[in-house]
């Protein structure tokens, strides 16, 4: 009996407003404990929460992106229970009426692209931060994290493999942070994952009994926190045991999911529709008018970049991973009217360097139309390649114009024939061992000389014609 | 019985109240009456309605996104049974 | 007649021609405290020295000639109110220390309008209950018979005005809690339509049926405290964006012409026939000054006790889950874990009324009963509103007792929940339809107790209430007696 993995995910988006989604204090990630709280995030007695408008429009963007049904009419509800985290006692969320439904995004995967349905996409309050003490049996609270708004993304369980989970999360969170509605941080939280998984006999329509996944914190530990538990998961059924449906953490350090402790406590949340908010009503403008200022999305883009400019599936997906980056080769590439060199440039030097400097492309001190600029200096030969790279680190480092810094040091390449050969027979005459060698068939040494002749000319000699010159200089 | 002891605790439970014996017995019956009187409104047909949450019809409350000033985290700290540093604190919650 | 005993439209006269002063009216009303507050108890705790800072204050406006009518007038403030660096306690244990860090909106306005805050008055624990029995401070007497209950919640506030404890109060309604004590204790309430005047700062009990509103003296009073309450608030979603009128306009105007509408399922069983009575006297008083009777019929009454309290324990077994010893308020030192924290925190904050309502609201919320609960109520709660709908169409006003009976003993219904209930059951609808209502006297039973009459009205129309309890008021002619004190 083969058995199949059934994946759910279930993903917690930060909204990236200023505000909190019912009061004005910030939701800037890092401040003092209880800076950020006023009454109304506390939950004190007698005051009332009012919608941030923003939240509703970046929620609508999530859910136009990933094509989901707007629900006209929709409205928040109070889920109860209790912790301290939770000020009022209850989060206020959306239950029988979420924002939007059935929609889905596409995946890419090793049979293809796949779809992956989306149950429901909803808005809600994120709660604060529970401390322990280790060594009193005491816990802090901090409330600044209190009523930043989420958006709560549901789907279906379409996933069959923790790689497809993780391609799910990535196109997910591509989509979030091209949107520019989330940053997309799983480490400090702002975008969250728990997952569903059961198992079932290939074939079978019924789901198996599920476990539920937490305390992944990043793509890694969502794949192998899942491959983890479909091993477990098979282990007990194939031994004849029954899965237990519980919750259960992801160990890191240990590279195991374990049950939480303690007996779980039946959930009764007791949702009902929250009096003190207002039915949230979308008509067809506010539709159209959000739908208007999307931008193309990753698949898209990615899709397009491989058509118009005839990039490998490969470049064109790293290329549009991230929106900037993607509007950086786009300019370059018009500039330069060599699409497949400026993404070999873009991948290679450039993003080496703005790595290594530990900035992101928006911060790239070269512009796509200076990068552009050296890619026309070499395919035009005014320099050689290797002289490209030089002069990029240059722009990087001083910002100057490429034409500029090859002006300024004399780098135009040497492409006049008898200066090469003369430098040509100069090193063959000073180098009589080697020649030897190469005639008598080691062909590595050619590398030697076209080391020694560029040495002579800094670098500047082009290329082609000295190993053109070389071969037939050294074949006689 | 419209409601047992059994489900008294569950509901006090749910919301975290420390019943005492006398506290669960008197509860039991006095919500029993209520619930029995409560059985009336099975009495109203009510397929065709939509239920009703709000006493007018208003939509789409919404404020701004402007961040204002938060409060100083010694007046959000005032009113806290206890305290330490800046953060609330509670006894350790057991799982 | 001591200054204390004047309305608010008397006092503002006065002030304003500096034949008195604020401090002097003050003073008025604080020996008066000291002389009856003993056996009245009326308030939770007085504001004394902020008192007097706002009387010279006022006397200052008035000096200037900047005052508005409430401006040096003292009003007591019902404690589930949030006044600022001031205790709020909302007549419990566990907000016994809660001093909260900002004003109710109503409070702000008040503060502009230049009123004097005397104290917090008593109240039900949370607002739940009919007698103000329930409070954890101690019981409130009848001005009018010191062995009987001055109604609830808002019974602090009635008796105090009935009491000349102060000249106005505040109070909120939930399911008849401004107008029940104001017909008890024989002054003028009037709970506004839901959304009118602002809730931000008013302790939630069930938060679609929540209002607040004035206890007066008089009608005349009751306009000049809706013209400083009522108003769009933005820091609350429910608020209406509706025009406010100047209530005083409704004031000393004619009704002839109008359709008075009777409901015939408010004359049950179990009215008191005393009270039944004096509604008939009142209903022969306006037709009297040209007013139509008619008979309506409203289906849904019967129902609207069960669908009350279903929907209002719901609201209030969450709106009360805040209270859990974390952030304010009381926490039991006997917790030695959170859940143990949270447990006896909660049994020992809370007193019976209000345990026993989260517990039937966490009911009628909970897996397998939200259904036959509390959708089921939701529902007759539309049919409810329907009701009035359609008889708005036939009529400018309703009218009704307010009360079944007159104030009974103190302790007489303390430990059954279900008659407590049934004494809210001609002013509850109001709250679950969203309409206003407003309890004006009506006059007096054998034994000197007050009687109250109810008028409703259709959403937004307190001018028309204001307009037919001022011509009742000046018709009616009822005896103008004191609490004997």
């Amino acid at each position: 009996m083969e058995l199949e993995p059934v994946i759910g995910l279930e993903v917690h988006a930060q909204l990236l407003t200023s505000s909190k989604i019912f009061c004005a204090c910030s939701t800037a990630f890092g401040a003092s404990p209880n800076h950020h709280t006023c009454p109304i995030c506390l939950g004190m007695p007698g005051v009332l929460p009012v919608l941030n408008r923003r939240v509703v429009e970046y929620a609508l963007r999530m859910a136009i992106a990933t094509n989901c049904v707007i629900n006209r009419k929709n409205y928040f509800a109070r889920k109860n229970y209790f912790y301290p985290d939770l000020p009022k006692g209850y989060q206020i969320s959306q239950y029988a009426s979420p924002l939007a439904e059935h929609g889905y995004v596409e995946i890419e995967t090793e049979g293809g692209k796949k779809k992956i349905g989306i149950t429901r996409i909803h808005m809600e309050e994120d709660a604060g931060k529970l401390i322990h003490d280790e060594t009193n049996p005491m816990s802090y609270v901090d409330f600044n994290r209190t009523g930043v708004p989420l958006i709560e993304i549901v789907s279906e369980p379409d996933i069959r493999s923790a790689e497809e989970a993780v391609q799910y999360l990535r196109t997910l969170r591509d989509i979030l942070v091209y949107l520019e509605i989330c940053d997309g941080n799983m480490e400090e939280g702002s975008f969250r994952c728990d997952a569903n998984i059961s198992l079932r006999p290939r074939g079978q329509k019924e789901f198996g009994t599920r476990t539920e996944l937490k305390n992944m914190n990043s793509f890694r530990h969502v794949q192998r926190a899942l491959e983890y538990e479909i091993k477990r998961q098979m282990f007990i059924i194939e031994s004849g045991g029954e899965v237990v449906q519980e919750t259960r953490l992801w160990d890191e350090s240990q590279g195991v999911t374990y049950a939480m402790r303690g007996k779980e406590e039946a959930h009764d949340y007791r949702y009902f529709p929250d009096p003190d908010l207002v039915a949230v009503f979308i008509d067809e403008n506010w539709i159209a008018q959000v739908r208007s200022t999307l931008p193309e999305l990753p698949g898209a883009k990615k899709q397009r970049f491989m058509e118009e400019y005839g990039l490998s599936t490969y470049d064109a997906g790293v290329l549009t991973s991230d929106r900037f980056l993607a509007e950086y080769f786009e300019k370059c590439a018009q500039k330069c009217q060599q699409p497949k060199s400026a993404a070999n440039w873009i991948m290679g030097d450039l993003l080496k360097l703005v790595n290594e400097d530990k900035r992101t492309i928006k911060e790239c001190p070269v512009t796509p139309e200076h990068l552009a600029e050296i890619i026309n200096l070499i395919s035009e030969g005014t320099i050689s390649g290797k002289i490209g790279k030089e002069i990029l680190e240059e722009a990087y480092s001083t910002g100057e114009a490429p034409r500029a810094i090859v002006e300024k040091k004399g780098l135009v390449q040497i492409t006049d024939e008898r200066f090469i050969a003369e430098v040509i027979e100069r090193v063959i005459a000073h180098h009589p061992e080697q020649v030897a060698q190469y005639r008598a068939g080691k062909e590595k040494v050619f590398g030697f000389f076209v080391g020694q002749v560029m040495k002579e000319t800094q670098g500047k000699a082009n290329p082609k014609l000295v190993n053109d010159l070389l071969r037939e200089k050294l074949k006689n | 019985m419209k409601i047992t002891k059994n489900e008294v605790l569950y509901v006090a439970h749910l919301a975290r109240l420390e019943l005492t014996d006398e506290e669960v017995d008197r509860f039991t019956l006095q919500l029993n009456d209520i619930l029995l009187y409560m059985e009336k409104l099975n009495s109203v047909d009510t397929s065709e309605i939509e239920p009703m949450s709000h006493a007018i019809t208003l939509n789409n409350a919404f404020r701004e996104d402007v961040v204002l000033p938060s409060i100083s985290p010694e007046l959000a700290l005032a009113n806290a049974p206890e305290a330490q540093g800046d953060f609330f604190r509670v006894p350790k919650v057991i799982e | 007649m001591e200054l204390c005993e004047y309305t608010a439209h008397e006092l503002s006269k006065k002030l304003r021609k500096k034949e008195v002063s604020a401090k002097e009216v003050l003073d008025s009303v604080f020996r008066r405290i000291e002389k009856v507050e003993g056996k009245v108890h009326a308030y939770i705790s007085l504001m004394r020295e902020t008192a007097y800072e706002q009387a010279n204050e006022a006397d200052l406006r008035l000096s200037k000639g900047e005052s508005t009518e409430l401006t040096g007038i003292p009003i007591a403030l019902k404690d589930i109110c949030c006044t600022k660096g001031f205790p709020t306690t909302c007549g419990s244990r566990i907000l016994e220390r809660f001093i909260p860090p900002y004003d109710a909106t109503v409070i702000e306005k008040l503060r502009a309008a230049g009123a004097i805050f005397v104290g917090k008055a008593n109240m039900d624990e949370f607002a739940m209950g009919s007698s103000t029995e329930t409070s954890y401070f101690g019981i409130t007497a009848n001005p009018w018979n010191l062995e009987r209950i001055p109604g609830g919640s808002s019974g602090g506030s009635a008796a105090a005005v009935a009491a000349h404890e102060c000249i106005g109060a505040i109070g909120s309604d939930t399911g008849g809690s401004i107008r029940q004590p104001a017909a008890l204790c024989g002054v003028v309430g009037l709970k506004p339509t839901y959304g009118r005047v602002s809730r931000f700062g008013l302790i939630a009990f069930a938060s679609s049926l929540d209002q607040i509103g004035p206890i007066t003296k008089d009608v005349e009073d009751c306009a000049i405290f809706m013209n400083h309450l009522a108003g769009y608030d933005p820091r609350e979603s429910t608020s209406v964006p509706e025009p406010v009128p100047d209530y005083r306009d409704f004031l000393n105007r004619e009704i002839k012409g109008w359709t008075v509408g009777v409901p015939k399922e408010y004359f049950i069983e179990g009215i008191d026939p005393e009270v039944e009575e004096i509604v008939r006297r009142a209903i022969s008083t306006l037709e009297g000054v040209g007013a139509r009777i008619e008979e309506i019929s409203l289906p849904h009454t019967p129902f609207c006790v069960a669908t009350y309290y279903i929907i209002a324990p719901a609201e209030a077994s969450s709106n009360l889950a805040r209270y859990d010893g974390v952030k304010y308020g009381y926490r039991s030192p006997d917790g030695r874990d959170l859940l143990e924290m949270y447990r006896k925190t909660r049994a020992q904050g809370f007193g019976d009324e209000v345990k026993r309502r989260i517990i039937i609201g966490t009911y009628v919320l909970s897996a397998g009963y939200y259904e036959a609960y509390y959708k089921k109520a939701s529902q007759v709660r539309a049919l409810i509103r329907r009701d009035f709908d359609l008889a708005f169409e036939k009529c400018d006003v309703i009218l009704t007792p307010t009360t079944p009976t007159a104030a009974f003993k103190l302790g007489e219904k303390r430990e059954d929940p279900i008659q407590m209930y049934l004494s809210d059951i001609f002013t509850i609808s109001a709250n679950l339809a969203g309409i206003p209502g407003i309890a004006v006297p009506g006059g007096f039973t054998k034994e000197g107790l007050p009687v109250g009459i109810q008028f409703l009205g259709n959403h937004f129309q307190e001018g028309k209430l204001l307009q037919i309890a001022h011509a009742f008021e000046r018709e009616a002619r009822i005896e103008k007696r004191r609490p004997d004190l």
